[in-house]
C-alpha cells in the first residue's frame, strides 16, 4: 500500500535527546514507515515543563509561546504546508505548548505582554497536536496495512497517564476512558488490557525529592497491570516512562516478589511491528529488558 | 480542629481567588477530588477539606504538608462538577510559600549518581513546583 506524503514540524523535547532516545528514534523510523517526514524545528528550546498555574505568572509563557513563534517564523512554506501543526511526543511538552499557545490566543492582555517582552508583532498560530492525534487522523486501517510482523500475544496496558488527557479541553481523548492507544495497538496486532489505573498519576516528578512516594505509586500501576493480565505497559511520556521503568530497579529490592514488565513508548512498538531493525526499535534506552518478552512471544 | 472565624474570611479567600483564578466559595463539598487524588492517602487535609478551610477564611491552611504533594495530575479537575480546578488553588498556596523563599526541595540531598539518571523533565518540574 502506497501512504500519502505528510511533512511536519516535530518539536523533540530535552528527554527524546537523553533519557528517552529510543522514543525518538522509533518515532522517526516508524513515521517515515507511514509517508510522514518529521522536521526538528530548528534552535527549540525548553517547552517549560509544567504549565504556569498562577494568574499573574506570566514570566513562565515565555519558553513556550518562544518555541511556538519561532516554528512560525522559521519556514513559513512549511507552516502552510503542515496546516499549522506542530507535532510533539513527550505528554509534558505537549500539555505545556499548548496551553500556553491557547492562552496567548485567548487572553489579549497577557499576549501584548509576551509579545511586547519577546519583541515580537505577530501572535501564534501553531495548533500543537500529539503525534497519536496525526495516527488517529491518518486511520488504523491504514496503519493496520504497514504491519508486517503482527505483535501477537502482547497483552499490554495502554498506560495515559495525566498530561495526554487533562485538562480535558485539551487531551487528545476522553480524559476518564480513553482509546487512541487501545485502537493502534490493536492495529499492531496486540491484545489490550484495561486498568482504572491507566490514566492515574505515576508520581510524577516527586522521584525527585520523594522518591519512595514515586516508587509506591509506579507499584499500584504495574501491580494492577499484572493482576489483569498484562505482560507489557505502552505510554507516550518519558516522565511516566522513567518511574514505571527505571524505578522498577528500586520497586524490585523493596518487593522482592515483584516480576519486571518491559514499559514501552508506543512508537517502539509501532516501529516492532513494521518489522524495522534494531537502531529503529531503541530498546537501549530501556531499563526493563524487553528482549525476553520477544524471545517468548518469537518476535 | 476547632475553627475560629475572623473578621477576615473574606480577604484570605478573595486573595486565593485572586491568585489562582478559581472561585473557591462555589465548592458543595461533594468530595469527589479527595475520592479522585491519587495522594490523598498520603495528605494531611484532603482536597476538599483544603477548599473548605479556604472558604472559612483558614489561612494556617498554607502550612499543610499537602499543597506540596499535589502534582497537578488534574484527576479532580477533570470530575468536579463545580468545575473548579483545584490543582490552581493548590498551587496558590504553594506560591504563598515559595514567593517567602520557603522550599520544599534539598537538592543537595539528592546524589549525584541519582541527578544523572533522573530527567531533565522531573528535575525542572520538581524546581518549579517545590523551590522557593
Amino acid at each position: 500500500m502506497k501512504f500519502s506524503k505528510m511533512k511536519l514540524f516535530m518539536f523533540p523535547g530535552c528527554a527524546l535527546k537523553t533519557t528517552a532516545k529510543g522514543f525518538e528514534v522509533s518515532a522517526l523510523s516508524s513515521a517515515s514507515c507511514l509517508g510522514i517526514e518529521l522536521i526538528e524545528l530548528p534552535n527549540w528550546n525548553c517547552c517549560g515543563t509544567v504549565h504556569p498555574l498562577s494568574t499573574d505568572d506570566v514570566m513562565h509563557h515565555l519558553a513556550p509561546i518562544r518555541n511556538l513563534l519561532r516554528a512560525q517564523e522559521v519556514d513559513y512554506d512549511l507552516f502552510l504546508e503542515s496546516e499549522g501543526k506542530l507535532v510533539t511526543f513527550c505528554s509534558l511538552c505537549f500539555n505545556t505548548l499548548k496551553r500556553s499557545g491557547i492562552l496567548i490566543q485567548q487572553d489579549t492582555e497577557k499576549r501584548t505582554i509576551i509579545t511586547n517582552f519577546l519583541e515580537k508583532k505577530e501572535k501564534p498560530q501553531f495548533e500543537v497536536i500529539n503525534f497519536l492525534e496525526i495516527l488517529r487522523d491518518i486511520g488504523y486501517d491504514t496503519i493496520k496495512s504497514a504491519v508486517k510482523k503482527p505483535l501477537k500475544g502482547f497483552k499490554i496496558l495502554p498506560y495515559y497517564g495525566c498530561m495526554l488527557l487533562r485538562p480535558k479541553e485539551i487531551g487528545i481523548d476522553d480524559p476518564e476512558n480513553p482509546q487512541v492507544m487501545e485502537n493502534l495497538l490493536t492495529a499492531l496486532g496486540a491484545e489490550i488490557v484495561d486498568s482504572p489505573y491507566k490514566t492515574k498519576c505515576c508520581g510524577s516528578y516527586h522521584t525527585v525529592a520523594n522518591k519512595k512516594l514515586a516508587m509506591k505509586l509506579s507499584h499500584k500501576i504495574l501491580n494492577d497491570s499484572e493482576k489483569n493480565g498484562a505482560n507489557a505497559l505502552a505510554t507516550s511520556c518519558p516522565l511516566c516512562a522513567y518511574n514505571l521503568d527505571n524505578l522498577q530497579r528500586e520497586i524490585t529490592q523493596a518487593h522482592p516478589s515483584f516480576h519486571e514488565i518491559p514499559i514501552f513508548y508506543y512508537t517502539q512498538l509501532m516501529a516492532l511491528s513494521f518489522d524495522l531493525n534494531d537502531k529503529s526499535l531503541g530498546f537501549d534506552s530501556n531499563y526493563a529488558d524487553p528482549k525476553p518478552l520477544l524471545k517468548k512471544l518469537g518476535l | 480542629m476547632a475553627i475560629e472565624l475572623t473578621s477576615d474570611v473574606k480577604g484570605f479567600r478573595d486573595k486565593i481567588s485572586i491568585l489562582s483564578g478559581e472561585d473557591v466559595s462555589i465548592c458543595y463539598q461533594c468530595g469527589e477530588c479527595s475520592a479522585s487524588c491519587p495522594y490523598s492517602s498520603e495528605m494531611d487535609l484532603l482536597p476538599s477539606t483544603v477548599i473548605r478551610l479556604i472558604q472559612l477564611g483558614q489561612k494556617e491552611v498554607v502550612n499543610s504538608q499537602c499543597i506540596w504533594l499535589c502534582s497537578t495530575c488534574l484527576s479532580c479537575f477533570a470530575r468536579c462538577p463545580q468545575g473548579i480546578d483545584i490543582a490552581k488553588v493548590m498551587e496558590a498556596l504553594r506560591q504563598l510559600n515559595l514567593r517567602k523563599q520557603k522550599s520544599n526541595i534539598d537538592l543537595s540531598k539528592i546524589s549525584r549518581e541519582e541527578l544523572n539518571r533522573i530527567p531533565q523533565v522531573a528535575l525542572i518540574a520538581s524546581l518549579r513546583k517545590l523551590m522557593g
